[in-house]
């Protein structure tokens, strides 16, 4: 039977091919318009660690002393408290963030110095990230401890630096001290950069930033303080900034990560995080009222709220539009549909039932959603293309995927059959004696 | 016209009817916003920036190091730039317009006040506001003996106490003291008071995180930077002279340091074009879909209006026969899109309203101005009649013999 409808849809497709023209092509452009934005907003918004980041959390406290008292804790804390809860080993893993510029001296002939993201950290970081390397690995916690002059670069810089090939062992020169590669990363491009949402909430939307690659040169922290001071960045100060020493300057400059692999840890971690808050008060080290917090990753990047507001403007944008689509095509196949209620009839009359016509008009709207599909799945590749030519931080990774590439068809057909569906019921109701009388 | 026949005729096709009807309802609703997002996005791109922005460059070299012999750099540094041809005005600055980066800090009118008054950003620099080119409006920019070290105010705090003077933009004068003239008030940093002793027409901050309306909150400072704590060297030159001084003054740096690491070099022009480029590409993006949404309305109308003239082939037929012209046939069809299009509008205004209140909501964005409505219907109408033009014109075509015969 199926065979039949569709070749009855075909035939009756190709009769006003105009027509059929303006149907699939409306589906198409609603389709191409509301995957492109979902796609962008789908790789913007996942979860940068599936599995992993809902047992990774953010402590945050108040260290400050200044007059100003903060409704909620600042997005960073300060080198002291950063410190002494790493130290503690409360948590399964923890890493402390600090991030930076660097200037970078290649030793090849030609190449002139040039500054590189950088972020010190401490060897937790990699496994707690699942960081991949492709040469090498992370330092080690010894080493980390004794200020060894180590470093781990992005697979970026050694290609710059090295031309791709293993550079681990290798020497080189950051702000004028050697330091030995040990890892290189394999391709890293986590979306947003997740671990230092810091001040995304602030933007007003605009966190294209975020989306940018990640750093070049990681450094484990003692060796980074000591080679590279005055040139990591902080939150904010409360006091007179001091760049060169941030481990006592009063300033919000590092960001800490724990992992923390139940709830029940969780719960003690967040009780000891307050009982380390309220002892350095009763110390005087901190004086402001109690106002810690300890968000999971994806609480985090809630509260941030990365997403940057264009790309949801766009999304609602293309929704609409697609929803003008689908009442363009609905109209087009009621009136098609109708339009053949003689020949509707004389099938009733021949012994058709109302569920054979209801089925016959739904393959012909479900041509046109995978012919419409189609159109929408070139249409989508060429937004996605545009997306790609946006000057913003993200457009690299712009890319249609499988899971996305199915949704297109199935969206597709599931809109066509959705403007066919009462059509079609219309058409099935067809009275045929009516139908017949007036041929 | 007789409108009662069109009526009666619409009453048979409720439901297509009310479908051209929710098209053009959305369509109106959505193309009135995205036009409003357009003009906003193009107005912020226009935003003032209060400094002569075709005149200037800026070259960015590493700004951090040793503070061992950053001052006697520094000093080389600015001769040296000052004697390139063509240059009029150079300053090493903390920050520049346009750039995303920015030194802040919280103002308060009363240092006992718990929560500061408002976040505003710092300029540091000698001869700052002199080669920006900012307009003085009240008071006097600082004079030479003013200014101190910004390096040596970090690590003295009774140095601190002594910087008591700031040179403010007109905006921040207002939103502190509404009504009042800002020239003399004091307020403060932290504990310290300053006194305004100059107020400049309007000088943009370097990044906007506080929302556009904090745009023009600049406060600037006697404080001399050096290369130890600044990077941004600044020039002002003519416009056509700029892409020279930019290479020559490069030429200059690395010949003085050749350690140092150029990060940057580029025109206030190609920075503001910069800053604005996402407000631009959105703009563009929104007037895509304005005219894919127009043409998928106008052909949906096309369509479904070819199809109703060729249902009505026999009526039409008929009516010719007994004696109406191609003309009446044709306003028929004009009619009868003018009927439909105008309910569209109608519900389509409500809907633009209430996606404007959504938008104000979760987008900061204002009020949709009222001129929108007229202008939106009428481009409306005018797509409906443009777009049933073709079929209404086969409609009248229809020869009166069709009526004679049987289908």
């Amino acid at each position: 039977m199926f065979g039949y409808y569709l070749d009855l849809a075909l035939r009756s497709l190709k009769r006003n091919k105009v027509l059929t023209g303006l149907m699939v092509l409306a589906i198409a452009v609603g389709i191409g318009a509301s995957m492109t934005t979902l796609t962008v907003m789908y790789l913007l918004s996942g979860d940068p660690l599936p599995g992993k980041s809902a047992h990774l959390y953010y402590p945050q406290l108040d260290p400050e002393t200044g007059a100003n008292v903060r409704s909620y804790p600042p997005d960073m804390i300060d080198y002291i408290s950063a410190h002494d809860l790493w130290q503690s080993g409360k948590a399964d893993r923890q890493a402390m963030i600090m991030l930076g510029s660097i200037k970078v001296q290649p030793g090849r002939i030609g190449q002139s110095p040039f500054m590189a993201d950088t972020l010190a950290t401490t060897s937790d970081f990699f496994p707690m990230f699942n960081v991949p390397f492709r040469y090498g690995g992370a330092w080690n916690p010894a080493d980390e401890a004794r200020g060894a002059r180590q470093v781990v670069i992005s697979d970026v810089l050694n290609q710059r630096l090295f031309g791709g090939a293993n550079s681990v062992g290798r020497t080189i020169v950051l702000n004028g001290a050697s330091v030995q590669v040990v890892g290189v990363l394999d391709h890293w491009r986590p979306r947003p950069l997740f671990y230092m949402l810091i001040g995304a909430h602030y933007a007003g939307g605009d966190t294209g930033g975020f989306y940018a690659r990640t750093q070049d040169v990681f450094l484990p922290l003692p060796a980074a303080l000591d080679i590279n001071a005055g040139n990591f960045s902080w939150f904010t100060c409360w006091g007179k900034p001091d760049r060169i020493n941030l481990t006592t300057a009063p300033c919000e400059s590092v960001a800490l990560w724990v992992e923390l692999d139940t709830p029940a840890k969780a719960a003690a971690y967040g009780r000891y995080l307050e009982a380390y808050d309220a002892q350095q008060r009763a110390l005087g080290r901190f004086t402001h009222p109690a106002n810690t917090r300890l968000m999971s990753l994806p609480q985090w990047m809630a509260f941030q709220n990365v997403v940057p507001s264009d790309v949801k403007l766009q999304t609602w944008l293309a929704f609409g539009f697609l929803l003008v689509c689908l009442f363009n095509t609905v109209g087009l196949l009621l009136a098609k549909f109708l339009r053949r209620s003689g020949e509707i009839g004389v099938r009733r009359a021949l012994g058709a039932t109302r569920g054979a016509i209801f089925a016959q008009c739904l393959v012909e709207a479900g041509v046109i959603g995978l012919l419409g599909g189609l159109g929408g799945l070139l249409l989508t590749l060429l937004g996605l293309w545009l997306m790609r030519q946006q000057p913003v931080e993200y457009a690299d990774v712009v890319a249609l995927n499988v899971p996305m590439f199915l949704l297109t068809f199935a969206s597709s057909i599931g809109a066509a059959l959705l403007a066919g569906a009462f059509p079609a019921a219309r058409a099935s109701r067809v009275a045929p004696a009516l139908q017949l009388k007036t041929l | 016209m007789d409108i009662l026949p069109i009526l009666s005729t619409l009453r048979r096709h409720k439901i297509t009817a009310l479908l051209v009807v929710l098209e053009i309802a959305l369509t109106c609703a959505i193309v009135c916003n995205a036009v409003f997002l357009i003009t906003q996005r193009l107005e912020r791109m226009k935003m003032p920036s209060g400094i002569a922005e075709h005149e200037l460059v800026e070259i960015e070299v590493q700004g951090i190091g040793k503070p061992t012999a950053a001052k006697a750099r520094t000093q080389e540094d600015l001769a040296l730039l000052q004697q390139i041809p063509g240059v009029k005005s150079v300053a090493l600055v903390n920050q520049v317009p346009f750039t995303n980066s920015s030194w802040n800090s919280s103002v308060k009118l009363d240092p006992k006040q718990k929560l500061p008054t408002l976040n505003a950003t710092q300029y540091f620099g000698e001869n700052v506001l002199q080669t920006l080119g900012t307009r003085l409006v009240a008071g006097r920019y600082f004079n030479a003996d003013e200014y101190l070290d910004f390096a040596d105010v970090v690590r003295d705090e009774a140095l601190q106490k002594k910087v008591t003077g700031v040179i403010i933009t007109r905006g921040l004068g207002e939103k502190l003291w509404p009504g009042q003239a800002a020239l003399g008030q004091t307020f403060y940093l932290g504990d310290d008071p300053v006194r305004v002793v100059g107020v400049v027409d309007k000088l943009i901050r370097p990044s906007l995180f506080g929302g556009d309306a904090t745009a023009q909150w600049s406060m600037v400072f006697p404080l001399r930077m050096d290369t130890s704590n600044a990077g941004r060297y600044l020039l002002r030159t003519a416009p056509s002279e700029r892409h020279r001084v930019i290479e020559a003054a490069v030429a200059t740096l690395r010949k003085a340091d050749p350690h140092r690491v150029i990060i940057e070099k580029k025109t206030i022009d190609d920075y503001r074009a910069e800053f604005f480029q996402d407000d631009r590409a959105m703009a563009g993006l929104l007037a895509g879909v304005c005219l894919a949404l127009l043409i998928v309305t106008a052909l949906g109308i096309v369509g479904l209006g070819s199809f109703w003239v060729a249902q009505r082939r026999r009526t039409i037929g008929v009516r010719r026969a007994l004696g109406a012209t191609r003309r009446s046939i044709l306003r028929y069809f004009q009619t009868e899109n003018f009927l439909l299009a105008t309910i569209g509008i109608l519900l389509g205004m409500a809907l633009a309203y209430g996606i404007n209140l959504f938008l104000m909501l979760h987008y900061e964005l204002p009020r949709l101005p009222a001129f929108y409505f007229p202008v939106g219907a009428v481009a409306l109408w005018l797509i409906g009649q443009i777009a049933v033009l073709g079929p209404a014109m086969r409609a009248a075509a229809v020869p009166p013999v069709v009526a004679t015969r049987s289908v």
